[in-house]
């Protein structure tokens, strides 16, 4: 197990209101599951990340780098559970839960 | 010039001295009979493909005796029996050409290496039978039936695959020709090879062995290949409507056959794509076909299970007069080869989009993918796709042309994590070992007009120079070593230009992703499809 907290400032992309958490994918093998939740960060971002595979640090930063990139999103807290997910499925999972909060 | 009917003649004369006059021979017998007729250094081509092998005939001639049998030069077109191998480390054989390895890659590999096999040349399907009418005509032919008759007429059936230019290129070459059966009867049930083509027919004692290969378990479609699927229907299939196609065996064309009657019913695809296929019949094609959507497959072969089910198809499968499937593997090809798109997974793709499943350890071969996977230089019929395409790939060019689509669908990461973006392709480790003069490539990047992967779609058709094609490869290859040294502000330009396109470029929602699309989500579900004429194999079945 390793536990891996990243934080990035955000971009201006504004949530659906009334929407205050959801949930994308599932703690399975090769799986992950995300929760996406608004919090006032003062326009960050911050991933909270429970991964049994480790020492991937930098694999992390460079799927969460481009995710925040593509989708520059504000103000909302990334909490992950990762039974080992290639990096594309991380990607698929945030951009799921991202389109929830945001559309 | 060798007069191989007098050599056959001769042959047949000692048969008929030793056994009497008569084409059958008992399973008891067979390596007597293989040791009157095989005489040292001649050619034989063991008749066995991805799916059916004649395993009971292999057998045979691994056991013959290496003081009167030696230096064989053995055929086949799948190395798929450790008893092919067998022949060369027990001292009868000596050159082995072929097309496909995969389940005797790594052995075949080791005995390349310590020089116990030499390798004539690796081909694909058609090359290989071509050659058996070129420099590799046979002496002597092994054959698979399911069944013959006293007269040598056989039936092939579903199975009938590559039969025909094997016994053709022996009947008319004056090479001898044996068979093993799964059974003999009094008539056959239609004629697949006729019997005057036939020296000596075999009851095997167990019939011979099928692989299931085309059999795709939908339970095993994650979302990321219902993207990656998606984004393949809408950026290639939508906009070019390619009628004849060919799939891959892998799972993300899977994803697509379970797609066609929902997503690709949304996006009007029906009848405007798809209509013909060159293809095994996968059972994933079920719902498509109850859909609609297809009007005929020509087949390479058969598969396990789905004979009731196309047997009740006979307006989408080529049946014969006794209502079951004939399959010809050199016609299906053909089809495939002059048809508008191939679509297909692979292990390793460079960043010129060049592509390999060879690794330095395994000897894999090629199959049927550069003939199906390839851009058709002879092609001359028009269609939509076909033009739409060309228009892209000669765009500026004085003279117009046509041009196939040929899609690599690829996730980013195999299984173990390994990349499948890579800067070098392992083929060229192959090379070395193998001592080939040339990098085993599978499909050359100027083939390829499309590369699928969960982060996008690539038309390399729209690339004007090589580093553009570079930067489109490494565009969609994600978070690998590879993708990860793109030249950022590149891959930006070539989204803009709409050579890179995501799916939020093509209107797909993440979420949309979901298996809910899939027509099918088991191999139950495919059955009920079927209205219980799919038989599926044991090892699928969890209900």
């Amino acid at each position: 197990m390793e536990n891996l907290t990243f934080e990035f400032e955000g971009g201006a992309k504004p949530l659906k209101p009334g929407i205050p958490y959801v949930v994308a994918g599932i703690v399975a093998s090769s799986n992950l599951e995300v929760m996406a939740e608004r919090r006032d960060l003062g326009g960050k971002c911050r991933f909270e990340i429970a991964t049994t595979a480790a020492n991937f640090g930098e694999a992390w930063k460079a799927v969460l780098i481009d995710f925040m990139d593509r989708n520059k999103p504000r103000d909302v807290l990334f909490s992950i559970n990762d039974f080992s997910a290639i990096p594309p499925i991380v990607s698929l999972r945030l951009d799921q839960a991202l389109e929830q909060l945001t559309h | 010039m060798l007069d191989k009917h007098k050599i056959r003649n001769g042959k047949i004369a000692r048969v008929n001295q030793a056994f009497g006059t008569g084409k059958v021979i008992p399973a008891d017998r067979t390596v007597e009979l293989l040791e009157i007729v095989i005489q040292p250094g001649d050619r034989i081509i063991h008749e066995g493909d991805n799916q059916k092998q004649g395993d009971f005939l292999a057998a045979q001639l691994a056991r013959m005796n290496p003081q009167k049998v030696h230096g064989l030069k053995l055929c086949v077109s799948s190395v798929g029996l450790p008893e092919h191998l067998d022949l060369f480390e027990n001292g009868l054989a000596s050159q082995l050409d072929f097309a496909y390895a995969a389940p005797q890659a790594a052995r075949l590999a080791r005995m390349v290496m310590d020089g116990s096999v030499k390798i004539g040349d690796v081909h694909t399907y058609v090359e290989l039978y071509s050659r058996y009418f070129a420099e590799l005509r046979p002496d002597v032919v092994c054959l698979v039936a399911n069944e013959a008759d006293k007269e040598g007429n056989l039936y092939t059936g579903s199975n009938t695959e590559e039969t025909p230019p094997l016994a053709e290129s022996a009947a008319f070459g004056g090479a001898i020709v044996i068979v093993q059966v799964n059974k003999i009867v009094d008539q056959v049930r239609r004629v697949d090879i006729p019997g005057q083509w036939v020296d000596f027919v075999i009851e095997s004692p167990k019939p011979f062995h099928l692989e299931p290969l085309f059999t795709r378990d939908p339970a095993l479609i994650n979302e990321l290949r219902i993207l990656m699927a998606m984004m393949a229907m809408k950026a290639i299939y939508t906009k070019y409507h390619p009628k004849v196609v060919n799939h891959g065996i892998g799972f993300n064309t899977a994803a697509i056959e379970l797609l066609l009657p929902t997503y690709g019913e949304e996006l009007g695809l029906k009848g405007k794509a798809c209509t013909h296929w060159a293809l095994n019949p996968h059972p994933t094609m079920i719902p498509a076909i109850e859909s609609g959507f297809v009007e005929a497959i020509s087949c390479f072969g058969g598969e396990v299970g789905m004979e009731d089910y196309v047997s009740s198809r006979p307006d989408v499968f080529a049946l014969g007069r006794d209502g079951s499937l004939r399959s010809n593997r050199f016609f299906a090809q053909m089809v495939g080869h002059h048809g508008d798109m191939f679509i297909g997974a692979t292990l390793q793709i460079d960043s010129q989009g060049h592509s390999s499943t060879f690794t330095a350890d395994r000897l894999v071969g090629y199959g049927g993918a550069p003939n199906l996977g390839s851009e058709n230089r002879s092609r001359r019929h028009r269609s939509e796709a076909f033009l739409k395409a060309g228009a892209e790939a000669h765009a500026g060019e004085p003279m117009p042309q046509g041009r196939k689509l040929v899609v690599q669908i690829v996730e980013t990461f195999q299984a173990a994590n390994k990349p499948t973006f890579v800067e070098r392709l392992e083929a060229w480790d192959a090379m070395e070992k193998a001592g080939f003069s040339t990098p085993p490539v599978m499909i050359y990047g100027d083939d390829v007009s499309h590369i699928v992967t969960e982060e996008g779609v690539a038309n390399l058709l729209l690339c004007k120079t090589p580093a553009e094609v570079e930067q489109a490869v490494r565009g969609v290859a994600g978070f690998t070593p590879m993708g990860i040294k793109r030249d950022r502000r590149m891959v930006e330009n070539l989204r803009d230009r709409g050579v890179i396109q995501r799916a939020e470029d093509l209107g797909i929602r993440k979420s949309d992703a979901s298996r809910d699309r899939l027509a099918a989500r088991s191999v139950h579900d495919l059955v009920r499809w079927s209205g219980g004429l799919y038989q599926a194999p044991s090892r699928f079945r969890n209900w």
